[in-house]
Protein backbone atom coordinates (compact mmCIF):
# COMPACT_ATOMS: atom_id res chain seq x y z
CA UNK A 1 0.00 0.00 0.00
CA UNK A 2 1.25 3.44 -0.92
CA UNK A 3 1.95 5.82 1.94
CA UNK A 4 1.71 9.58 1.68
CA UNK A 5 2.99 12.18 4.05
CA UNK A 6 0.30 14.72 3.13
CA UNK A 7 -2.22 12.76 1.04
CA UNK A 8 -4.67 15.68 0.69
CA UNK A 9 -1.95 17.62 -1.12
CA UNK A 10 -0.03 14.85 -2.85
CA UNK A 11 -3.14 13.37 -4.46
CA UNK A 12 -5.06 16.63 -4.97
CA UNK A 13 -6.88 17.10 -8.25
CA UNK A 14 -5.07 19.05 -10.97
CA UNK A 15 -7.75 21.77 -10.61
CA UNK A 16 -7.06 22.08 -6.91
CA UNK A 17 -3.31 22.25 -7.52
CA UNK A 18 -3.83 24.96 -10.13
CA UNK A 19 -6.01 26.95 -7.73
CA UNK A 20 -3.34 26.78 -5.03
CA UNK A 21 -0.66 27.78 -7.49
CA UNK A 22 -2.65 30.73 -8.83
CA UNK A 23 -3.39 32.10 -5.41
CA UNK A 24 0.14 31.61 -4.06
CA UNK A 25 1.84 32.99 -7.15
CA UNK A 26 -0.16 36.23 -7.04
CA UNK A 27 0.69 36.65 -3.37
CA UNK A 28 4.34 35.78 -3.90
CA UNK A 29 4.83 38.25 -6.76
CA UNK A 30 3.46 41.01 -4.56
CA UNK A 31 5.72 39.95 -1.68
CA UNK A 32 8.77 40.07 -3.96
CA UNK A 33 7.77 43.39 -5.53
CA UNK A 34 7.40 44.94 -2.11
CA UNK A 35 10.56 43.52 -0.54
CA UNK A 36 13.21 42.75 -3.15
CA UNK A 37 14.40 45.90 -4.95
CA UNK A 38 16.67 43.88 -7.24
CA UNK A 39 13.78 41.84 -8.61
CA UNK A 40 11.42 44.78 -8.64
CA UNK A 41 13.86 46.59 -10.91
CA UNK A 42 13.88 43.56 -13.20
CA UNK A 43 10.08 43.63 -13.34
CA UNK A 44 10.03 47.36 -14.02
CA UNK A 45 12.54 46.86 -16.82
CA UNK A 46 10.26 44.23 -18.29
CA UNK A 47 7.25 46.53 -17.85
CA UNK A 48 5.44 44.17 -15.52
CA UNK A 49 3.72 45.00 -12.24
CA UNK A 50 2.08 42.64 -9.74
CA UNK A 51 -1.31 43.61 -11.20
CA UNK A 52 -0.37 41.87 -14.44
CA UNK A 53 -0.01 38.52 -12.66
CA UNK A 54 -3.42 37.00 -12.07
CA UNK A 55 -2.44 33.34 -12.13
CA UNK A 56 -0.03 30.74 -13.51
CA UNK A 57 -1.01 31.63 -17.08
CA UNK A 58 0.73 35.00 -16.53
CA UNK A 59 3.94 33.44 -15.21
CA UNK A 60 5.67 33.84 -18.59
CA UNK A 61 5.47 37.63 -18.22
CA UNK A 62 7.90 37.61 -15.31
CA UNK A 63 11.63 38.06 -15.85
CA UNK A 64 14.01 35.19 -15.18
CA UNK A 65 16.46 34.96 -12.33
CA UNK A 66 19.88 33.45 -13.00
CA UNK A 67 22.71 32.36 -10.78
CA UNK A 68 24.51 35.57 -11.75
CA UNK A 69 21.64 37.62 -10.31
CA UNK A 70 21.96 35.71 -7.07
CA UNK A 71 25.70 36.25 -6.94
CA UNK A 72 25.26 39.92 -7.68
CA UNK A 73 22.89 40.06 -4.77
CA UNK A 74 25.43 38.58 -2.37
CA UNK A 75 24.98 38.48 0.55
CA UNK A 76 21.53 39.99 1.16
CA UNK A 77 20.32 41.08 -2.28
CA UNK A 78 17.32 38.81 -2.67
CA UNK A 79 16.37 38.68 0.96
CA UNK A 80 12.66 39.43 1.38
CA UNK A 81 12.25 39.23 5.16
CA UNK A 82 14.00 41.11 7.94
CA UNK A 83 16.96 39.16 9.28
CA UNK A 84 15.23 39.10 12.65
CA UNK A 85 12.65 36.75 11.12
CA UNK A 86 15.27 34.48 9.54
CA UNK A 87 16.53 31.51 11.50
CA UNK A 88 19.10 29.90 9.24
CA UNK A 89 21.22 30.16 6.14
CA UNK A 90 22.59 27.58 3.77
CA UNK A 91 24.85 28.21 0.84
CA UNK A 92 26.16 26.75 -2.37
CA UNK A 93 29.75 25.54 -2.49
CA UNK A 94 30.80 28.82 -4.11
CA UNK A 95 33.32 27.12 -6.33
CA UNK A 96 32.71 29.52 -9.20
CA UNK A 97 33.09 32.70 -7.26
CA UNK A 98 30.78 34.15 -4.70
CA UNK A 99 28.55 31.77 -2.86
CA UNK A 100 24.81 31.97 -3.20
CA UNK A 101 23.32 32.51 0.25
CA UNK A 102 19.87 31.12 0.91
CA UNK A 103 17.84 32.38 3.89
CA UNK A 104 15.10 30.59 5.76
CA UNK A 105 12.40 31.66 8.16
CA UNK A 106 11.07 29.01 10.53
CA UNK A 107 8.09 28.69 8.18
CA UNK A 108 10.44 28.08 5.24
CA UNK A 109 12.24 25.36 7.19
CA UNK A 110 8.91 23.73 8.06
CA UNK A 111 7.80 23.60 4.44
CA UNK A 112 11.19 22.34 3.30
CA UNK A 113 11.09 19.61 5.93
CA UNK A 114 7.60 18.68 4.68
CA UNK A 115 8.96 18.27 1.16
CA UNK A 116 11.73 15.98 2.40
CA UNK A 117 9.24 14.08 4.57
CA UNK A 118 7.15 13.44 1.46
CA UNK A 119 10.23 12.06 -0.29
CA UNK A 120 11.07 9.79 2.63
CA UNK A 121 7.50 8.57 2.94
CA UNK A 122 7.35 7.86 -0.79
CA UNK A 123 10.45 5.71 -0.31
CA UNK A 124 8.59 3.75 2.34
CA UNK A 125 9.80 5.46 5.53
CA UNK A 126 7.59 5.50 8.65
CA UNK A 127 8.19 6.28 12.31
CA UNK A 128 9.39 2.68 12.71
CA UNK A 129 12.43 3.38 10.55
CA UNK A 130 16.01 4.30 11.36
CA UNK A 131 17.12 6.99 8.92
CA UNK A 132 20.84 7.14 8.26
CA UNK A 133 21.63 10.61 6.88
CA UNK A 134 25.07 10.38 5.29
CA UNK A 135 24.80 13.60 3.29
CA UNK A 136 27.19 16.30 4.47
CA UNK A 137 25.86 18.52 7.25
CA UNK A 138 26.74 22.19 7.38
CA UNK A 139 26.19 24.91 4.80
CA UNK A 140 25.34 22.20 2.26
CA UNK A 141 21.58 21.59 2.23
CA UNK A 142 21.73 17.80 1.85
CA UNK A 143 22.22 16.83 5.49
CA UNK A 144 19.91 19.44 6.98
CA UNK A 145 17.09 18.80 4.50
CA UNK A 146 16.86 15.04 4.93
CA UNK A 147 17.47 15.42 8.66
CA UNK A 148 14.43 17.70 8.92
CA UNK A 149 12.31 15.42 6.78
CA UNK A 150 13.29 12.41 8.82
CA UNK A 151 12.23 14.19 12.04
CA UNK A 152 8.86 15.03 10.52
CA UNK A 153 8.26 11.42 9.54
CA UNK A 154 9.31 10.39 13.02
CA UNK A 155 12.22 8.18 12.03
CA UNK A 156 15.03 7.65 14.48
CA UNK A 157 17.50 9.96 12.73
CA UNK A 158 21.23 9.26 12.63
CA UNK A 159 22.95 12.53 11.64
CA UNK A 160 26.16 10.72 10.75
CA UNK A 161 27.09 13.09 7.89
CA UNK A 162 29.56 12.01 5.23
CA UNK A 163 32.90 10.24 5.53
CA UNK A 164 34.44 7.57 7.73
CA UNK A 165 32.97 4.68 5.80
CA UNK A 166 33.82 1.95 8.32
CA UNK A 167 32.03 3.83 11.08
CA UNK A 168 29.04 4.28 8.75
CA UNK A 169 28.84 0.55 8.17
CA UNK A 170 29.28 -0.22 11.87
CA UNK A 171 26.41 2.15 12.73
CA UNK A 172 24.21 0.63 10.05
CA UNK A 173 24.75 -2.81 11.54
CA UNK A 174 24.58 -1.85 15.22
CA UNK A 175 21.69 0.64 15.00
CA UNK A 176 19.89 -1.26 12.25
CA UNK A 177 19.58 1.62 9.76
CA UNK A 178 16.75 0.98 7.33
CA UNK A 179 16.82 4.15 5.19
CA UNK A 180 20.00 5.58 3.73
CA UNK A 181 20.29 9.17 2.47
CA UNK A 182 23.46 10.23 0.61
CA UNK A 183 24.83 10.91 -2.85
CA UNK A 184 24.48 7.98 -5.28
CA UNK A 185 28.24 7.74 -5.68
CA UNK A 186 28.69 7.44 -1.94
CA UNK A 187 25.98 4.78 -1.82
CA UNK A 188 27.86 2.83 -4.47
CA UNK A 189 31.06 3.29 -2.52
CA UNK A 190 29.41 2.02 0.66
CA UNK A 191 28.29 -1.04 -1.28
CA UNK A 192 31.83 -1.72 -2.48
CA UNK A 193 33.24 -1.22 0.99
CA UNK A 194 30.78 -3.67 2.50
CA UNK A 195 31.76 -6.22 -0.07
CA UNK A 196 35.42 -5.71 0.77
CA UNK A 197 34.59 -6.19 4.44
CA UNK A 198 32.97 -9.47 3.56
CA UNK A 199 29.42 -8.30 4.31
CA UNK A 200 26.52 -9.43 2.18
CA UNK A 201 23.49 -7.16 1.59
CA UNK A 202 21.43 -9.43 3.88
CA UNK A 203 23.67 -8.54 6.83
CA UNK A 204 22.68 -4.87 6.53
CA UNK A 205 19.06 -4.07 7.47
CA UNK A 206 18.72 -1.25 4.89
CA UNK A 207 15.57 -1.40 2.78
CA UNK A 208 15.59 1.88 0.84
CA UNK A 209 17.81 4.78 -0.07
CA UNK A 210 17.25 8.37 -1.20
CA UNK A 211 20.08 9.53 -3.39
CA UNK A 212 20.56 12.94 -4.97
CA UNK A 213 22.79 15.99 -5.46
CA UNK A 214 24.36 14.47 -8.56
CA UNK A 215 23.24 12.81 -11.77
CA UNK A 216 23.06 9.04 -11.86
CA UNK A 217 21.92 6.47 -14.37
CA UNK A 218 19.44 3.61 -14.30
CA UNK A 219 22.43 1.31 -14.55
CA UNK A 220 23.85 2.83 -11.39
CA UNK A 221 20.49 2.46 -9.67
CA UNK A 222 20.55 -1.23 -10.51
CA UNK A 223 24.10 -1.60 -9.14
CA UNK A 224 23.29 0.21 -5.89
CA UNK A 225 20.08 -1.75 -5.38
CA UNK A 226 21.96 -5.00 -5.85
CA UNK A 227 24.98 -4.08 -3.73
CA UNK A 228 22.93 -2.80 -0.79
CA UNK A 229 19.84 -4.97 -1.17
CA UNK A 230 17.55 -1.91 -1.26
CA UNK A 231 15.21 0.14 -3.42
CA UNK A 232 17.03 3.27 -4.60
CA UNK A 233 15.07 6.52 -5.09
CA UNK A 234 16.11 9.77 -6.71
CA UNK A 235 15.57 13.20 -5.16
CA UNK A 236 16.05 16.64 -6.74
CA UNK A 237 16.67 20.05 -5.32
CA UNK A 238 18.80 23.17 -5.34
CA UNK A 239 20.03 25.40 -2.56
CA UNK A 240 18.43 28.29 -4.44
CA UNK A 241 15.03 26.64 -4.00
CA UNK A 242 15.63 25.49 -0.39
CA UNK A 243 17.53 22.26 -1.00
CA UNK A 244 16.64 18.61 -1.64
CA UNK A 245 12.97 17.78 -1.87
CA UNK A 246 11.90 20.03 -4.73
CA UNK A 247 11.04 16.77 -6.48
CA UNK A 248 11.18 13.15 -5.40
CA UNK A 249 10.69 9.66 -6.74
CA UNK A 250 7.84 7.37 -5.73
CA UNK A 251 7.42 3.61 -5.83
CA UNK A 252 7.02 3.78 -9.63
CA UNK A 253 10.69 4.84 -9.87
CA UNK A 254 9.98 6.57 -13.16
CA UNK A 255 10.60 10.27 -12.76
CA UNK A 256 10.35 12.64 -9.81
CA UNK A 257 7.13 14.25 -8.60
CA UNK A 258 7.56 18.00 -8.23
CA UNK A 259 6.07 19.41 -5.04
CA UNK A 260 3.71 21.60 -7.01
CA UNK A 261 2.05 23.21 -4.04
CA UNK A 262 5.40 24.91 -3.40
CA UNK A 263 7.10 25.06 -6.78
CA UNK A 264 5.88 25.80 -10.29
CA UNK A 265 7.99 24.19 -12.98
CA UNK A 266 8.37 25.35 -16.57
CA UNK A 267 10.47 24.13 -19.48
CA UNK A 268 11.99 26.81 -21.67
CA UNK A 269 14.14 26.91 -24.76
CA UNK A 270 17.49 28.04 -23.35
CA UNK A 271 18.25 30.01 -26.53
CA UNK A 272 14.97 31.80 -27.25
CA UNK A 273 13.77 31.70 -23.60
CA UNK A 274 10.31 30.75 -24.84
CA UNK A 275 8.18 28.48 -22.70
CA UNK A 276 7.84 25.06 -24.31
CA UNK A 277 4.78 22.80 -24.15
CA UNK A 278 4.65 19.89 -21.71
CA UNK A 279 6.70 16.93 -22.89
CA UNK A 280 9.32 19.10 -24.61
CA UNK A 281 12.97 18.85 -23.75
CA UNK A 282 14.45 22.10 -22.48
CA UNK A 283 15.78 24.02 -19.51
CA UNK A 284 13.99 23.58 -16.22
CA UNK A 285 12.76 26.80 -14.58
CA UNK A 286 11.30 26.98 -11.08
CA UNK A 287 9.20 29.51 -9.23
CA UNK A 288 9.01 29.10 -5.47
CA UNK A 289 5.54 30.20 -4.45
CA UNK A 290 5.60 29.64 -0.70
CA UNK A 291 9.09 30.63 0.37
CA UNK A 292 9.21 33.73 2.55
CA UNK A 293 12.82 34.73 3.17
CA UNK A 294 14.28 33.84 -0.22
CA UNK A 295 11.36 33.80 -2.65
CA UNK A 296 12.86 33.15 -6.03
CA UNK A 297 10.80 33.60 -9.20
CA UNK A 298 11.47 31.88 -12.50
CA UNK A 299 14.89 30.57 -11.59
CA UNK A 300 16.83 29.12 -14.49
CA UNK A 301 18.32 25.88 -13.18
CA UNK A 302 20.35 25.20 -16.37
CA UNK A 303 19.27 21.57 -16.02
CA UNK A 304 17.94 20.08 -19.25
CA UNK A 305 14.82 18.10 -18.54
CA UNK A 306 11.37 16.94 -19.65
CA UNK A 307 8.15 17.38 -17.65
CA UNK A 308 5.26 14.93 -17.86
CA UNK A 309 1.89 15.03 -16.21
CA UNK A 310 0.58 11.49 -16.19
CA UNK A 311 -1.47 9.21 -14.03
CA UNK A 312 1.09 7.66 -11.74
CA UNK A 313 0.69 4.21 -10.25
CA UNK A 314 1.53 5.69 -6.84
CA UNK A 315 -1.59 7.85 -6.93
CA UNK A 316 0.23 11.19 -6.70
CA UNK A 317 -0.98 13.88 -9.04
CA UNK A 318 2.12 16.09 -9.01
CA UNK A 319 3.76 16.55 -12.40
CA UNK A 320 6.90 14.46 -12.95
CA UNK A 321 10.33 15.54 -14.11
CA UNK A 322 12.80 13.13 -15.66
CA UNK A 323 16.34 12.80 -14.40
CA UNK A 324 18.21 15.89 -15.64
CA UNK A 325 19.69 14.98 -19.03
CA UNK A 326 22.47 17.53 -19.07
CA UNK A 327 23.16 21.21 -18.60
CA UNK A 328 22.49 24.22 -20.76
CA UNK A 329 25.78 25.71 -19.56
CA UNK A 330 29.14 23.99 -19.36
CA UNK A 331 28.91 23.09 -15.70
CA UNK A 332 29.86 19.54 -14.80
CA UNK A 333 28.73 17.82 -11.67
CA UNK A 334 31.54 15.56 -10.55
CA UNK A 335 31.19 13.56 -7.36
CA UNK A 336 28.38 15.89 -6.34
CA UNK A 337 30.54 18.99 -6.78
CA UNK A 338 29.86 21.69 -9.38
CA UNK A 339 32.84 22.13 -11.67
CA UNK A 340 33.19 24.76 -14.37
CA UNK A 341 35.89 24.43 -17.04
CA UNK A 342 36.76 28.09 -16.43
CA UNK A 343 37.95 27.20 -12.92
CA UNK A 344 40.32 24.61 -14.31
CA UNK A 345 41.56 27.10 -16.88
CA UNK A 346 42.27 29.66 -14.15
CA UNK A 347 44.43 27.21 -12.23
CA UNK A 348 46.32 26.16 -15.36
CA UNK A 349 47.15 29.72 -16.28
CA UNK A 350 48.12 30.59 -12.71
CA UNK A 351 50.54 27.70 -12.66
CA UNK A 352 52.11 28.71 -15.96
CA UNK A 353 50.54 26.08 -18.18
CA UNK A 354 48.80 26.71 -21.47
CA UNK A 355 45.06 27.07 -21.80
CA UNK A 356 45.08 24.12 -24.16
CA UNK A 357 43.46 21.51 -22.01
CA UNK A 358 40.79 18.88 -22.08
CA UNK A 359 38.64 17.64 -19.24
CA UNK A 360 37.80 13.96 -19.35
CA UNK A 361 35.11 12.83 -16.96
CA UNK A 362 34.33 9.17 -16.58
CA UNK A 363 32.74 6.89 -14.08
CA UNK A 364 34.80 3.98 -12.83
CA UNK A 365 33.20 1.57 -10.37
CA UNK A 366 30.38 4.08 -9.89
CA UNK A 367 32.72 6.86 -8.85
CA UNK A 368 33.34 9.89 -11.05
CA UNK A 369 36.87 10.44 -12.24
CA UNK A 370 38.29 13.73 -13.45
CA UNK A 371 41.30 13.70 -15.73
CA UNK A 372 42.75 16.97 -17.00
CA UNK A 373 44.93 16.73 -20.09
CA UNK A 374 47.25 19.69 -20.48
CA UNK A 375 49.47 20.40 -23.44
CA UNK A 376 53.13 20.80 -22.61
CA UNK A 377 54.65 24.17 -23.52
CA UNK A 378 58.28 25.14 -24.23
CA UNK A 379 58.19 27.31 -21.10
CA UNK A 380 57.15 24.46 -18.85
CA UNK A 381 59.44 21.87 -20.37
CA UNK A 382 62.83 21.10 -18.90
CA UNK A 383 65.26 18.22 -19.19
CA UNK A 384 64.83 17.72 -15.45
CA UNK A 385 62.19 15.05 -14.87
CA UNK A 386 61.98 15.83 -11.16
CA UNK A 387 61.17 19.45 -11.91
CA UNK A 388 58.39 18.49 -14.32
CA UNK A 389 56.98 16.10 -11.70
CA UNK A 390 57.11 18.83 -9.08
CA UNK A 391 55.23 21.31 -11.30
CA UNK A 392 52.70 18.64 -12.17
CA UNK A 393 52.12 17.98 -8.49
CA UNK A 394 51.67 21.69 -7.82
CA UNK A 395 49.04 21.74 -10.53
CA UNK A 396 47.22 18.78 -8.97
CA UNK A 397 47.26 20.56 -5.60
CA UNK A 398 46.05 23.80 -7.18
CA UNK A 399 43.14 22.02 -8.87
CA UNK A 400 42.17 20.28 -5.66
CA UNK A 401 42.06 23.48 -3.68
CA UNK A 402 40.09 25.29 -6.42
CA UNK A 403 37.58 22.54 -7.18
CA UNK A 404 37.32 20.77 -3.84
CA UNK A 405 37.81 17.42 -5.53
CA UNK A 406 40.94 15.72 -6.78
CA UNK A 407 41.87 15.54 -10.43
CA UNK A 408 44.48 13.56 -12.30
CA UNK A 409 46.74 15.64 -14.54
CA UNK A 410 48.19 14.18 -17.71
CA UNK A 411 50.77 16.14 -19.69
CA UNK A 412 50.29 15.68 -23.40
CA UNK A 413 52.11 16.73 -26.54
CA UNK A 414 51.49 20.18 -28.01
CA UNK A 415 48.54 20.35 -30.42
CA UNK A 416 47.48 16.84 -29.46
CA UNK A 417 44.16 17.98 -28.04
CA UNK A 418 41.49 17.53 -30.66
CA UNK A 419 40.30 20.78 -32.11
CA UNK A 420 37.14 21.16 -34.08
CA UNK A 421 37.03 24.19 -36.33
CA UNK A 422 40.05 25.54 -34.53
CA UNK A 423 38.40 25.33 -31.15
CA UNK A 424 39.67 22.76 -28.72
CA UNK A 425 37.13 20.25 -27.50
CA UNK A 426 37.19 21.09 -23.82
CA UNK A 427 35.01 18.48 -22.24
CA UNK A 428 34.64 14.79 -22.84
CA UNK A 429 32.06 13.30 -20.54
CA UNK A 430 32.12 9.53 -20.87
CA UNK A 431 29.67 8.88 -18.06
CA UNK A 432 26.46 7.17 -19.08
CA UNK A 433 23.70 9.02 -17.35
CA UNK B 1 84.31 20.97 -23.89
CA UNK B 2 80.87 19.79 -22.86
CA UNK B 3 78.48 18.74 -25.57
CA UNK B 4 74.88 19.69 -26.28
CA UNK B 5 72.11 17.22 -25.82
CA UNK B 6 68.60 17.70 -27.19
CA UNK B 7 65.81 16.69 -24.80
CA UNK B 8 62.45 16.11 -26.45
CA UNK B 9 59.04 15.79 -24.79
CA UNK B 10 57.07 12.77 -26.00
CA UNK B 11 53.87 11.20 -24.77
CA UNK B 12 54.16 7.75 -23.30
CA UNK B 13 51.98 5.92 -25.78
CA UNK B 14 52.43 3.56 -28.70
CA UNK B 15 53.84 5.22 -31.78
CA UNK B 16 55.03 8.46 -30.22
CA UNK B 17 58.66 7.41 -30.26
CA UNK B 18 58.61 6.31 -33.90
CA UNK B 19 56.77 9.49 -34.83
CA UNK B 20 59.68 11.48 -33.48
CA UNK B 21 62.39 9.30 -35.00
CA UNK B 22 60.64 9.45 -38.35
CA UNK B 23 61.01 13.24 -38.27
CA UNK B 24 64.73 12.75 -37.74
CA UNK B 25 64.96 10.05 -40.41
CA UNK B 26 63.03 12.10 -42.97
CA UNK B 27 65.48 14.95 -42.45
CA UNK B 28 68.52 12.69 -42.45
CA UNK B 29 69.54 13.56 -38.92
CA UNK B 30 72.31 11.30 -37.74
CA UNK B 31 71.91 10.32 -34.10
CA UNK B 32 75.00 9.46 -32.12
CA UNK B 33 73.34 8.58 -28.85
CA UNK B 34 69.86 8.21 -27.48
CA UNK B 35 68.23 7.54 -24.17
CA UNK B 36 64.63 7.50 -23.06
CA UNK B 37 63.39 8.39 -19.60
CA UNK B 38 59.74 7.95 -18.86
CA UNK B 39 57.10 8.45 -16.21
CA UNK B 40 53.54 7.18 -16.37
CA UNK B 41 52.26 9.46 -19.09
CA UNK B 42 55.18 11.16 -20.74
CA UNK B 43 58.82 10.67 -21.50
CA UNK B 44 61.93 12.65 -22.30
CA UNK B 45 63.98 11.46 -25.25
CA UNK B 46 67.57 12.60 -24.96
CA UNK B 47 69.66 12.58 -28.09
CA UNK B 48 73.11 13.58 -29.25
CA UNK B 49 73.17 14.42 -32.95
CA UNK B 50 75.73 15.50 -35.48
CA UNK B 51 73.78 18.47 -36.77
CA UNK B 52 72.40 20.24 -33.77
CA UNK B 53 70.97 23.22 -35.58
CA UNK B 54 69.16 21.19 -38.21
CA UNK B 55 67.81 18.73 -35.66
CA UNK B 56 66.36 21.38 -33.39
CA UNK B 57 64.89 23.27 -36.34
CA UNK B 58 63.07 20.28 -37.81
CA UNK B 59 61.82 19.15 -34.40
CA UNK B 60 60.46 22.61 -33.72
CA UNK B 61 58.82 22.77 -37.13
CA UNK B 62 57.10 19.48 -36.45
CA UNK B 63 55.73 20.81 -33.18
CA UNK B 64 58.03 19.02 -30.77
CA UNK B 65 58.94 20.71 -27.54
CA UNK B 66 62.61 20.39 -26.75
CA UNK B 67 65.37 21.95 -24.75
CA UNK B 68 69.15 21.93 -24.95
CA UNK B 69 71.23 20.67 -22.07
CA UNK B 70 74.98 20.67 -21.51
CA UNK B 71 76.20 17.18 -20.81
CA UNK B 72 79.58 15.52 -20.50
CA UNK B 73 80.68 13.06 -23.14
CA UNK B 74 83.25 10.77 -21.62
CA UNK B 75 85.53 8.36 -23.40
CA UNK B 76 85.94 5.26 -21.31
CA UNK B 77 88.53 2.54 -21.96
CA UNK B 78 86.65 -0.60 -22.92
CA UNK B 79 88.16 -2.68 -20.14
CA UNK B 80 86.75 -4.04 -16.89
CA UNK B 81 86.61 -1.26 -14.31
CA UNK B 82 86.69 1.50 -16.94
CA UNK B 83 83.36 3.03 -15.93
CA UNK B 84 84.01 2.41 -12.26
CA UNK B 85 87.10 4.58 -12.40
CA UNK B 86 85.15 7.51 -13.85
CA UNK B 87 82.40 7.18 -11.29
CA UNK B 88 84.91 7.02 -8.44
CA UNK B 89 86.43 10.32 -9.54
CA UNK B 90 83.05 12.03 -9.65
CA UNK B 91 82.02 10.53 -6.34
CA UNK B 92 85.24 11.55 -4.62
CA UNK B 93 84.63 15.17 -5.60
CA UNK B 94 80.98 15.07 -4.61
CA UNK B 95 79.40 15.41 -8.06
CA UNK B 96 75.92 13.97 -8.21
CA UNK B 97 74.92 12.33 -11.47
CA UNK B 98 71.37 13.18 -12.53
CA UNK B 99 71.41 10.57 -15.27
CA UNK B 100 73.82 8.79 -17.57
CA UNK B 101 73.64 6.60 -20.60
CA UNK B 102 76.05 4.71 -22.80
CA UNK B 103 76.44 4.70 -26.52
CA UNK B 104 78.60 2.90 -29.05
CA UNK B 105 81.13 4.69 -31.13
CA UNK B 106 81.89 3.58 -34.66
CA UNK B 107 83.30 0.31 -33.34
CA UNK B 108 86.85 0.95 -34.48
CA UNK B 109 88.29 2.30 -31.26
CA UNK B 110 88.72 0.37 -28.03
CA UNK B 111 86.47 2.71 -26.14
CA UNK B 112 82.96 2.96 -24.83
CA UNK B 113 81.27 6.32 -24.62
CA UNK B 114 79.02 7.62 -21.93
CA UNK B 115 76.95 10.70 -21.46
CA UNK B 116 76.76 12.16 -17.95
CA UNK B 117 74.41 14.85 -16.77
CA UNK B 118 75.56 16.63 -13.62
CA UNK B 119 74.58 19.95 -12.14
CA UNK B 120 78.10 21.39 -12.31
CA UNK B 121 79.17 20.39 -15.80
CA UNK B 122 82.41 22.42 -15.86
CA UNK B 123 83.51 21.30 -12.40
CA UNK B 124 82.93 17.65 -13.12
CA UNK B 125 84.75 17.96 -16.40
CA UNK B 126 87.83 19.45 -14.75
CA UNK B 127 87.84 16.72 -12.15
CA UNK B 128 87.79 14.04 -14.84
CA UNK B 129 90.41 15.67 -17.07
CA UNK B 130 92.75 16.09 -14.09
CA UNK B 131 92.60 12.32 -13.64
CA UNK B 132 93.45 11.68 -17.27
CA UNK B 133 89.95 10.86 -18.47
CA UNK B 134 89.28 11.80 -22.09
CA UNK B 135 86.28 13.90 -22.93
CA UNK B 136 84.34 14.03 -26.18
CA UNK B 137 83.92 17.42 -27.81
CA UNK B 138 81.35 18.62 -30.29
CA UNK B 139 83.99 18.11 -32.95
CA UNK B 140 84.41 14.50 -31.82
CA UNK B 141 80.70 13.92 -32.13
CA UNK B 142 80.99 14.61 -35.86
CA UNK B 143 83.56 11.84 -36.22
CA UNK B 144 82.02 9.18 -34.02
Amino acid sequence: MEHYYQPEVETASPEQLKAWQDERLVKQVKHVWDNVPLYRAKMENAGVTPDDIKGTEDLHKLPFVTKDDLREGYPYGLLAKPLSECVRIHSTSGTTGKRVMAYYTQHDIDLWDDCCARALTAAGATNEDVCHVAYGYGLFTGGAGLNGGSHKVGCLTIPISSGNTERQIMFMQDLKSTILCCTPSYAAYLGESMKEMGLSPEQIPLKAGIFGAEAWSEEMRHDIEKALGIKAYDIYGLTELSGPGVAFECSAQSGMHINEDHFIAEIIDPETLEVLPEGSKGELVFTAITKEAFPILRYRTKDICVLKREKCSCGRTFIKMCKPMGRSDDMLIIRGVNVFPSQIETVLLNKGYSANYQIIVDRVKNTDTLDVHVEMTPEMFTDNMGEIDKRQKELVDGLRSMLGISAKVTLVAPKSIVRSEGKAVRIIDKRKI
Amino acid sequence: MSIKQISVFVENKPGSMSAMTSVLAKNEIDMRALSLAETGDFGIVRIIVKDLYKATTVLKDEGYIHSLTDVLGVKIPDVPGGLNKVLNILEAKGFNIDYMYAFMGNGVTKHAYMIFRVEDVAGAQNALVEQGIHMITEADVQKL
